[in-house]
């Protein structure tokens, strides 16, 4: 049975949330000084950036002057792989994660014992945000090991003072045995990985409306409104998006309030920007670019001006939950994903919210650009499924067009669609391969 | 009275029909009747065969997306005027011809027409008060 969450008790773990704007500012900015002192001091490849541009941790007098500083990026932290990105020695490193990467080597963090308290403490901030407090059963279906997810909420959910399941990820009938008879409250997990659970739940006769459990909090990939109203329909919970990233600290980055309208950033501890991602200029409060981090606390391994590739926005005004913490427009595609067609900026995320419209369900594709006569093609490839294959011809070409449509709607330019047989585009494990660019042949 | 069909997706590209019919034929499934509709992009191959469900499941397990709908077929005699008795039948109805097919029987005696309707239960209903004789799937797959 769900219980009421409008009687959340006091958290005083979250007072940091409503510190006054002029305070935050002026906390941001001693931090960020010290920050950018050590990094310079201690971080070989951040000092000879700073050089080249004839700067020194004396530039950083007011919190503007950040837009002076270098950009640091992914292939930073891969080429000074294990360790050149430390700003402790390793006598006072008490964790490192590692990030598997998708091609190549990981990239390697490093946690003081005080970066794992702050650590702690924007997870603590982030489960209250939630309506997540002391008394509570959290399963905690995060990876653990070298991933950041598993442990991240374990230490926040019992700095909280909450029971913490540590159930890792895996075993999807364990889970839901689990779930059903600890009286699990609440999930932490990939969205994706709880939609699994949904379904399995149901196959083994178990309706997760008739549990105890009440919120899940979901992150660690991009997910949409449309996932989230389809899992709180199903189960009743209410499903909030917490954003992380390990180069930064791992989950805990920002998480959404009561309220569900964008994600709270822990700014006393992570200092956001917003950058246009061509020329890499910070863009006017509202619009819409790449979320830049920089690490305000971080000892073992301090940020600067971190380039996410996740394409967001500041949401105007306060947020009616009374936190004075800013907040970003939810997460769902990365600047590395884009695509420039006709001078149009696609996003294969957009193609795939076009697909999963007409078809219900997303099937197999991959988008295909050529150039002909100077201009810019693109096809998309769609797999035909049993859901929609039709015997009548009109019903295919009809099928056809509604995907041009949904297309055009959506991206604003027109693409040409083939639907291909079953398994004719190439499956891959890691990561699929969606776009064949082919303009440069 | 239905006829069980099946349909399969081809690619509008040399060669992309020759796996599925040479898979059926190596597990001996024949082909009773078959048409291809085509489009400049794609296909559709519509066939009725000896054994509808293993036809099915075969093509399945090789990737095929397959569909199977009902179908009438009728046996008219073979000379000018055969087809016409059965559209007759229809009209002034609303009832709608999504596609057909036809093929000769009986060395050439009379022909087996393949009709895909919109509501093939009132077809069926139509067929019979205009005394037109609707093959069972046995006098169809067993010939």
């Amino acid at each position: 049975m769900k219980t009421a969450t409008d009687s959340i008790p006091y958290q005083p773990a979250s007072a940091p949330d409503y510190i006054p704007t002029e305070h935050l500012a002026a906390l941001q900015l001693a931090r960020l000084k010290a920050t950018v002192a050590r990094a310079w001091d201690r971080v070989v490849l951040f000092r000879n950036r700073m050089e080249e541009r004839g700067l020194t941790p004396d530039c950083i007098r007011t919190l503007e002057d950040i837009a002076r500083l270098p950009f640091t990026v992914k292939a930073d932290l891969r080429d000074t792989y294990p360790f050149g990105m430390f700003a402790s020695p390793m006598a006072e490193v008490v964790r490192l994660h590692a990030s598997s990467g998708t091609t190549g080597k990981p990239i390697v963090v490093a946690y003081t014992k005080e970066d794992v308290d702050v650590w702690t403490s924007v997870m603590v901030r982030s489960f209250a945000a939630c309506g997540v407090h002391r008394g509570d059963i959290i399963q905690n279906a995060y990876g653990y090991g070298l991933f950041t997810g598993g442990l991240g909420a374990h230490y926040g959910g019992e700095g909280l003072g909450a029971t913490v399941i540590p159930i890792s990820g895996g075993n999807t009938d364990r889970q839901i045995m689990v779930m059903k008879d600890f009286g699990v409250t609440v999930v932490c997990s990939t969205p994706s990985y709880f939609l699994h659970m949904i379904d399995r739940a149901a196959e083994l006769g178990v309706d997760m409306r008739e549990l105890p459990v009440r919120a899940g909090v979901f992150g660690a990939e991009p997910w949409t409104e449309s996932m989230r109203r389809r899992i709180e329909s199903l189960t009743g919970i209410k499903a909030f998006d917490i954003y992380g990233l390990s180069e930064i600290i791992g989950p805990g980055v920002g998480v959404e309030c009561s309220r569900q309208q964008g994600l709270h950033l822990f700014e006393d501890h992570f200092y956001p920007e917003i950058i246009d991602p061509e020329t890499g200029e910070v863009l006017p409060e509202g619009a819409e670019g790449e979320l830049v981090l920089t690490t305000l606390s971080k000892e073992a391994m301090p940020m600067i001006r971190y380039r996410t590739r996740d394409i967001t926005a500041f949401l105007p005004g306060r947020c009616p939950c009374g936190r004075s913490l800013r907040r970003i427009r939810r997460i769902g595609r990365r600047s590395d994903d884009m695509l420039i067609i006709r001078g149009v900026n696609v996003f294969p995320s957009q193609v795939e919210a076009a697909l999963l419209e007409v078809e219900g369900t997303l099937p197999h594709y991959q988008i295909i650009l050529t150039r002909q006569h100077g201009l810019d093609q693109m096809e998309v490839q769609v797999e035909v499924t049993p859901e929609v294959f039709s015997d009548k011809i009109g019903a295919l070409e009809e099928l056809n067009q509604k995907l041009v449509r949904a297309l055009d709607h959506v991206l604003g330019i027109r693409a040409e669609v083939t639907l291909v047989e079953p398994q004719t585009i190439q499956r891959s494990e890691g990561k699929a391969k969606r776009v064949i660019d082919r303009r440069s042949q | 009275m239905k006829i069980q069909q099946l349909s399969l997706f081809a690619e509008n590209k040399p060669g992309h029909i020759l796996g599925p019919c040479r898979l059926l034929a190596r597990e001996g499934i024949d082909l009773r009747a078959l048409s291809l509709a085509d489009t400049q992009r794609f296909g559709i191959l519509r066939m009725i065969v000896s054994d509808s469900h293993k036809a099915k499941a075969l093509l399945e397990a090789a990737g095929h997306v397959v569909k199977v709908t009902e179908v009438l077929a009728v046996e008219v005699p073979d000379r000018p005027g055969g087809l016409v008795g059965v559209l007759e039948a229809f009209e002034g109805t609303q009832i709608n011809i999504e596609y057909m097919y036809a093929f000769p029987y009986r060395k050439g005696e009379t022909a087996i027409l393949i009709f895909r309707f919109d509501d093939p239960d009132a077809a069926i209903g139509r067929l019979r008060a205009a005394g037109i004789h609707v093959l069972e799937s046995g006098e169809v797959y067993g010939r």
